[in-house]
């Protein structure tokens, strides 16, 4: 770790101006991603702007029915919030499926959508990375990529977004609310990540002098058809191989509306319209599930050691559809997965 | 480094002072930016109770209790947390009485090296008062966060169970 300043902003407004000041400055909230990087001489900013002291913990029902959700609330706070467990159980169940308690206690909503890949090259300052280093290349295409990303990968970067909390959130249609030196502004969840193309530095359409302030969810929580399924390589405290965030909204035997997306395949969370579209109006049952699990997966290409997520995508895909129709979410504390 | 005059020359920034309750006593500490809350409770205040494991909030040796809520002290800094209270293993006991905590631990031969058991402790200390956790599969969920190398799950859960039942 480099020598650093340190400051503490007072106000959105401070946290702000100061960054405008310092463009290399970080902000620094829960600290789990950033401090990690920073040991390992990924991230070198000469000053850390700490917001962590910013009045953005509340979680409020909204004038539209829905919820928003402070940046700075710690992801244990946010899972175990009451108005999240009744309305919205697919995001608790996510946040739950990541990380463990202590760093829950400790990451901030907006710095969930913040965190970096765990990509091994990418943590490795030995090794090239395009997207730690542009233009040096990308060791992981030929390197050990078991767990790298099968769909929207570009020959510059193959590495995953590794949340589990912005899967749910995907699936959910939240918002992100940022501020910047020209005032606010709200985007979807889905575009706040981007995918590598050639320019994999760039994590996401967050502006260099934006602040994440808050996340916004809509009315629809689907609290009663919902499943948050993660498969990985051990039962707890891992990312993700696949992970599937599935919400359904039944009319009998009918599905009426449908939400999918994808963690550990993809830059970003994966979702495609395509495969909720397919679903919506049709039986709730394996080959409408089989149809769109293909669908989610179309264009999913593989690299030499993880051809395998394509398969266990698709069994996933239908396992968590499956259990999101019948009321039997995935608990995240009795791993068996019914 | 250093030609390039990057980040990494830049003139080591004046200490900061940062005011800390620890194990019930007000300490007031003069560290650089990058002391890590592990550090300055390892290097500064002699607390070499909590451990440094992987300092990657991967192994949990490195949790405390800071406000009553559990962290990872490797992955914070000390000068954020300027004001709190902060309590480790070596603040645990009450007049020479041990924690039920400690208590079970030893009761259920809970460790065998011993190095993650002041992370493990702290941990349940936290999981106790979170009051999430009921069975022993949700126990083992809400402690997965502190790796014990030598296998000693089954009886640090015995141990963490014994506990929950005197609190």
């Amino acid at each position: 770790m480099i020598n650093f300043e340190y400051a503490r902003a007072s106000d959105v407004a401070d946290a702000i101006r100061r960054k405008a000041a310092d463009p290399a400055a970080k902000f620094i909230a829960g600290g789990t991603n950033l401090l990690d990087l920073m040991k390992d001489d990924v991230e070198r900013p000469p000053r850390l702007i700490d917001i962590s002291r910013l009045p953005l913990t509340s979680v409020e029902q909204t004038a539209g029915g829905g919820v928003l959700i402070g940046a700075l609330v710690p992801n244990s706070d946010l899972a175990y919030h009451p108005l999240i467990q009744r309305r919205y159980p697919l995001l608790s169940s996510a946040i739950l499926a990541g990380a463990s308690q202590q760093l829950r206690n400790m990451a901030s909503t907006g710095g969930n959508l913040m965190q970096r890949t765990r990509c091994a090259y990418f943590y490795d300052v030995a090794t090239p990375c395009n997207k730690r280093e542009p233009d040096s290349g990308c060791s992981a295409i030929e390197g050990i990529n078991r767990g790298h990303a099968i769909l929207g990968t570009s020959t510059s970067c193959i590495a995953t977004h590794p949340s589990d909390m912005c899967v749910a959130l995907a699936a959910l249609d939240a918002n992100v609310h940022v501020a910047g030196p020209k005032g606010g502004r709200v985007m979807p969840l889905t575009d706040f990540h981007r995918l590598p193309g050639d320019t994999p530095q760039t994590d996401s359409n967050l502006g260099p002098e934006e602040i994440i302030t808050g996340v916004e969810l809509p009315s629809p929580g689907f609290a009663q058809n919902y499943s948050y399924l993660k498969i990985r390589d051990r039962l707890s405290y891992a990312f993700a191989l696949v992970s599937v965030a599935a919400a359904l909204e039944l009319d009998g035997d009918t599905i009426k509306d449908a939400r999918l997306a994808l963690g550990g395949v993809a830059h970003k969370p994966w979702r495609d319209k395509a495969a909720e579209s397919a679903l919506r109006g049709a039986g709730a049952d394996e080959a409408a599930f089989g149809r769109a699990a293909e669908l989610l997966l179309h264009g999913a290409r593989a690299h030499k050691h993880n051809a395998f997520k394509i398969k266990l995508a698709h069994r996933a895909i239908v396992r968590t559809l499956t259990q999101a129709a019948m009321a039997t979410p995935q608990s995240q504390s009795i791993k068996k997965i019914r | 480094m250093g030609a390039s005059g990057d980040a990494s020359t830049i003139p080591a920034p004046p200490r900061m002072t940062v005011k800390l309750t620890v194990n019930g006593i007000p300490t007031a500490l003069h560290v650089a930016p990058w002391t890590t809350l592990l550090d300055a409770l390892r290097d500064h205040l002699d607390l070499t109770g909590t451990k440094k494991g992987c300092d990657h909030g991967q192994c949990g040796a490195c949790t405390v209790l800071v406000d009553g809520r559990r962290i990872n002290s490797c992955l914070t800094l000390a000068v954020m947390k300027d004001g709190a209270s902060v309590t480790t293993i070596e603040g645990l006991e009450k007049d020479g009485v041990l924690h039920p905590l400690q208590q079970a631990f030893i009761d259920h031969d809970a460790f065998q090296c011993g190095y993650c058991t002041s992370g493990q402790i702290c941990s349940a200390v936290g999981l106790i008062s979170e009051g999430k956790a009921r069975t022993a599969d949700e126990i083992r969920e809400l402690m997965s966060g502190n790796l014990c190398r030598c296998g000693a799950y089954p009886n640090i859960v015995a141990a963490i169970q014994q506990a929950m039942k005197h609190s």
